[in-house]
């Protein structure tokens, strides 16, 4: 455990009757950072979240918090704030008295107490709703309401459930600068789970993927998109086109995958056993089209086109591969403006060598 | 009703409903409007045409002390009974709401049960019970009788509320520092508040009302209801309609605070300290 370890997950199972929540979880969380935790509904991110407020027992294992077990700490006598999905506002207080809570609550004096709160009402820009009712705020403001609530008492990490997911999508990207911010202003550690792959990607630091009670990768957003340690992941963010194979070595030094679809050579370092399995991604984004077969290039296959997709600035579009498989291609319009994109058309897909990424475990 | 402007809406329709609900209203609340009317009749036979307005018979029970007494143990055994009904039903809700164990349906139909039991079998019953454990006869006998049918109208109502919170409002408590007496005292109770009350008065009106369970263990200590009885025993008079009126005011009054708060906002003002 590292210096800056400010807290660790040692080998922690969760289970609800005959059901494993959370299998064998080891893992920490740096001081300071902003940690995303992500995942579908039931893998495990809310239990994970919910063990370090201590609103869950561990079942195996030891939870250390600045280095000190917590395990057993109710989770009242723990600084370890939330910001809950519903957010669970107190409806019978005003928006100050919201804010006040958990001052009130650890006995700090009234004057005290209202000094500190004004300071949070001002820095989330709330002041003005100070003696309203929770019902008559939005749900921006209420938001900014939770964040005062939680922070209020200064804690050294901060726990967020799906604070956004109730927003609509242009508030959603608002709050995000606005949280993003506030973790780099305060350096209080956020740990946010999320099932949005862009909440987490453009708030975290690092991301934690989960699936099935068990941690898949930890990363930086840039690592985990560029490469993925297991198909899992690669399927789950669902941006690169994955193919299936058996590994060779290259007549240049290289790498060779033999798929259905051909034999791909990649760039990457030959770690693996030729002979074994292997699937490799390339991002969408890297993956080009073509009317003509392109030279000097093994990485190439054609695929009838089935679709296209506009997403703003760039489109995707979707082709099929002999065998069935889909592939996507993404560009911007620019570059998609010379071809002849209609559907049931052939096209060659082809991209560079240095651009596939192999993970070893098929 | 201002329903006439609405496409989807058929007047006729509309109007047989009104129709409905007038006449139904009206079924209900004739005999109270008539024993209403005629308290305040001269009249001392509820006849038609009407004698002159008078209030010859409020008089009167207010010089009963009879009347006086009745009253009293009314208002002490309901005021009483509420707030013990209240606390209980409050605890059995609230038990409801947070734990969950095996055997939780039969906990819950125990708990809401003594109202569906006839009421001369809760009497007679009570009566046997409280006078083999020799508390039979007095004002505590009518209290504890009248707590067993009251707690399960609180215990639901409470709940109701309890079941309107939402489920992350506690934890958040707890998550900010509180614990869990002090949730309860900051949280819980503030929230719960509007049934809190609405209980209260509900209760200690059907504790007001009650007249069978009262009549076979009030011994001397008659409530109201079963001194009217006595004096329709005795004889007819418009004395009944007049005591009949007070009563029914008094319940209403309550059963409509009640209402007002349990159908409001919800809000109450802030635990300040």
């Amino acid at each position: 455990m590292s210096r800056d370890t400010l807290v660790s997950f040692e080998g922690v199972v969760k289970r609800f009757g005959n059901f494993l929540a959370v299998q064998k979880l080891d893992f920490e969380i740096r001081k300071g950072e902003f940690l995303a935790i992500m995942g579908s509904s039931g893998c495990g991110k809310t239990t994970t979240l919910r063990m370090l407020a201590g609103l869950e027992a561990p079942s195996e294992g030891v939870i250390r918090l600045a280095g000190k077990p917590i395990n057993d700490l109710p989770t009242w006598s723990r600084d370890t704030p939330m910001v809950w999905q519903s957010l669970a506002l107190f409806p019978f207080l005003n928006v100050r008295e919201n804010v006040e809570f958990a001052l009130k609550m650890r006995g700090v004096g009234k004057v005290e107490r209202r000094r500190r709160a004004e300071q949070w009402l001002d820095r989330m820009q709330i002041t003005e709703f100070a003696e309203r009712n929770i019902s008559q705020l939005s749900g921006g403001q209420r938001q900014r309401v939770a964040l005062a609530r939680s922070l209020v008492v200064e804690p050294e990490i901060l726990l967020l459930d799906e604070p956004l997911s109730a927003l609509d999508a242009a508030l959603k990207v608002r709050m995000q600068s606005v949280l993003k911010n506030l973790q780099r202003e305060t350096g209080i550690t956020f740990v946010y789970v999320t099932h949005s792959q862009s909440e987490a990607f453009s708030m975290a630091d690092r991301v934690v993927i989960m699936s099935r009670g068990k941690i898949e990768q930890i990363g930086t957003p840039q690592e985990i998109y560029r490469t993925p340690r297991s198909r899992f992941v690669a399927e789950f963010l669902g941006s690169s086109n994955i193919f299936q194979g058996t590994l060779e070595r290259g007549d240049r030094g290289g790498i060779v995958l033999d798929t259905p679809l051909g034999k791909f050579e990649t760039g990457g370092p030959a770690v693996v056993q030729p002979g074994s399995a292997a699937t490799m991604t390339v991002l969408d984004t890297k993956t080009h089209l073509a009317t003509e077969r392109p030279s000097g290039t093994r990485n190439v296959f054609s695929a009838r086109m089935v679709g296209e997709e506009f997403v703003g600035a760039t489109a995707t579009i979707y082709l099929e591969a002999p065998g069935g498989q889909e592939i996507r291609v993404q560009k911007g319009h620019d570059e998609l403006a010379g071809l002849p994109l209609e559907i049931g058309r052939e096209l060659f897909i082809h991209w560079d060598p240095s651009d596939g990424h192999v993970i070893a475990q098929a | 009703m201002n329903g006439s402007d609405d496409l989807n809406r058929n007047r006729a329709v509309d109007w047989a409903l009104m129709a409905y609900i007038v006449l139904a209203y009206a079924f209900v609340f004739a005999p109270i409007a008539a024993s209403f009317v005629f308290s305040f009749n001269s009249d001392r036979f509820p006849s038609i045409p009407l004698g002159q307005f008078s209030l010859d018979w409020y008089r009167a029970i207010a010089m009963d002390p009879l009347v006086w007494e009745g009253a009293r143990n009314t208002l002490f055994v309901g005021v009483i009974v509420g707030v013990v009904s209240t606390a209980l039903g409050f605890g059995a809700a609230y038990t409801d709401y947070r734990y969950m164990f095996t055997g939780k349906q039969v906990y819950l139909a125990l708990a809401l049960l003594p109202p569906t039991i006839p009421v001369i079998i809760l009497g007679l019953a009570m009566l046997a019970y409280l006078s083999r454990i020799s508390l039979s006869g007095n004002a505590l006998s009518v209290i504890i009788s009248h707590v067993v049918v009251c707690a399960p109208f609180a215990m639901a109502i409470i709940r109701l509320r309890l079941s309107q919170m939402d489920p992350a409002l506690e934890p958040a408590a707890w998550n900010l520092g509180a614990s869990e007496w002090k949730t309860m005292r900051h949280v819980i109770v503030p929230f719960t508040m509007p049934a809190i009350l609405g209980a209260l008065f509900i209760t200690m009106a059907v504790s007001f009302d009650e007249f069978a369970v009262a009549w076979f263990v009030s011994g001397l200590n008659e409530t109201l209801p079963v001194k009217v009885l006595g004096f329709l025993q005795g004889q007819v008079s418009p004395r009944i309609n007049a005591i009949g009126t007070f009563v029914f005011i008094l319940s209403m009054t309550l059963v409509i605070l009640a209402q007002l708060l349990l159908s409001g906002r919800g809000a109450t003002p802030a635990d300040k300290e």
